[in-house]
């Protein structure tokens, strides 16, 4: 037996120790029991070493990519200079778009909100010349404008039409010299005339120096002129002295402090009243469009009742009205009319 | 001709040209080898297909012709690979105690330092160690996994084209005779 397994001595510690690690396997399976011991030392060994050729590899790379690669990095960095060139004038561009569209919002709610009837323009050139107080709208005569148009905004009064060709229209702002308007003080109702000062401001003259006039006070438009529909915001007192028989006032204009690019052109204007209260500088508040609904606008205000304040198309009006009664036969008292309807007849435009 | 031109020669006259490996390299090459499998997949998959505890085993007990020695020797590197593997211990300590006493069984026969014997003997053997690792599993474990015989062959192709630098490599750490 002896000279048997030193004759076979290999295929038998052969054999043995595949036996061994057959009954360590089948002492797992069958059990689940694990060999913890030498499962330690084995990561034991390992990992350590293991930790050290991470840290030499992320060492390696690391200076690699930071110290080795700076050719590519720079021509990274002026890859993503560019990117970053080019997301900034993207960027600009949309931000322009949406404070486009934003105008373009507020002049559409602005319109929907005032009685008068108007037409959207946009502005696409300023008259050539030093300090020039004419732009050009996109819109002519072709789209309905005439010349003496009212053209305002949301803040207010922009200025009126001096000329209407046919795709285009020029407009006077009411800052150039030569522009006038009839304005009305919104806190006491005095009215005055407005003068374009050349500048960036307005003039508001013929008020008697008796009249109590502040900085900050707003003027509207009185609709005195036959151009312009009462209540549109204009501007507010910067400035009110002077020792003469007059008051020198200087007004502020509230459309043209943020710049003008979309416009509305007042083509059948329609008078609104003023605001009660007195509003901030620098924040004209839109006027409320008045009741369409003639019972409910009978209760606010009966049709006869004289206006807070009349023209004198309104005492006009008033006295048609008068005669209409006499014959028996209302007058003007229909939809169309509803609202203070202004003192011309609505298919004609208003002419200076 | 003498007695190194020839691929075969009996086992007797092999035995008298037994390979002497310094000891640091004997233990340190397995040790790398197993470290290599642990890491080297985490930084490239396709180093998962390369089995170089294997190769350490077939070149130590090929070169030292000593059965014992072989299967020992593959007996211990296995059982430290499934020390590091989610699997019962002793599933490639049995594969490799076989290719490590098959190794050392062919050294005495085979001229190990021709590089086509080492890339045929590397093939060979990595095939054979799936192989039988796979039947083991099925048997044993009751794993359903498939061989993946052309996966199978092409690792044994690569890994067979490896063993030759690898073995020539390690034929410049060897004592002086």
């Amino acid at each position: 037996m002896e000279s048997l397994l030193n004759r076979y001595r290999n295929l038998t510690v052969l054999l043995a120790v595949i036996l061994l690690q057959l009954l360590l396997v089948a002492y797992q399976v069958r059990t689940g029991a694990d060999v913890p011991l030498l499962r330690i030392w084995a990561v034991n060994l390992v990992v350590p070493p293991g930790r050290i050729l991470e840290n030499v590899r992320s060492s390696a790379v690391r200076w690699w990519t930071e110290y080795v690669f700076l050719t590519g990095a720079r021509r990274e960095n002026r890859r993503l200079q560019q990117e970053l060139d080019r997301l900034r004038m993207e960027n600009r561009h949309l931000r322009s778009e949406l404070g486009t569209a934003e105008r373009a919002q507020a002049l559409s709610l602005f319109r929907a909100q005032i009685p008068s009837q108007t037409v959207a323009a946009r502005v696409v050139a300023a008259a050539a010349g030093v300090n020039s107080k004419v732009v050009f709208v996109d819109r002519g005569a072709s789209s309905g404008v005439r010349t003496g148009m009212a053209v305002i905004n949301a803040e207010g009064l922009i200025g009126k039409v001096t000329a209407a060709y046919p795709s285009v229209s020029q407009v006077m702002l009411l800052t150039a010299e030569g522009f006038s308007a009839g304005v009305i003080g919104g806190q006491n109702r005095v009215q005055g005339i407005l003068k374009g000062l050349g500048g960036t401001e307005c003039g508001v003259y013929y008020i008697h120096s008796d009249e109590d006039i502040k900085p900050g006070d707003w003027f509207y438009t009185s609709g005195e002129d036959r151009i312009f529909p009462r209540g549109l915001p204009v501007g507010h007192v910067k400035s009110a002295g002077g020792e003469k028989v007059f008051k020198d006032i200087v007004l502020i204009p509230a459309s043209l402090s943020r710049g003008i690019e979309e416009v509305l052109i007042v083509t059948s204007p329609v008078h609104q009243s003023l605001p009660d209260e007195q509003p901030a500088p620098g924040n004209a508040p839109l006027m409320a469009p008045p009741a369409r609904d003639p019972s409910t606008a009978s209760k606010a205000e009966p049709a006869h009742a004289p206006p807070a304040l009349e023209t004198d198309a309104d005492r006009l009006l008033g006295r048609y009205r008068k005669k209409a009664e006499s014959r028996g036969a209302p007058y003007g008292d229909n939809d169309a009319a509803a609202g203070s309807a202004p003192p011309v007849p609505p298919p004609k435009p208003l002419r200076p | 001709m003498n007695e190194n031109d020839q691929f075969w020669l009996p086992g007797v006259s092999r035995r008298k040209q037994r390979r002497r490996t310094r000891l640091w390299v004997m233990l340190a090459a397995p040790v790398m080898a197993i470290l290599f499998q642990t890491y080297a997949p985490l930084l490239a998959g396709v180093f998962s297909y390369l089995e170089l505890p294997l190769l350490m085993v077939i070149y130590f007990s090929a070169g030292r012709r000593s059965p014992i020695g072989g299967l020992l020797a593959g007996a211990a590197v296995g059982l430290a690979q499934d020390a590091l593997s989610h699997r019962p211990i002793g599933l490639l300590g049995m594969v490799k105690t076989i290719a490590g006493y098959a190794a050392s069984s062919l050294g005495l026969r085979l001229d190990t330092d021709n590089p086509l014997v080492r890339f045929f003997l590397a093939g060979f053997f990595f095939a054979g160690h799936q192989l039988l690792f796979w039947i083991l599993r099925r048997a044993l474990l009751n794993d359903p996994a498939s061989p993946a015989l052309a996966a199978t062959f092409l690792a044994a192709v690569v890994n067979g084209a490896l063993a030759v630098p690898l073995f020539h490599a390690l034929d410049k750490l060897r004592e002086n005779p």
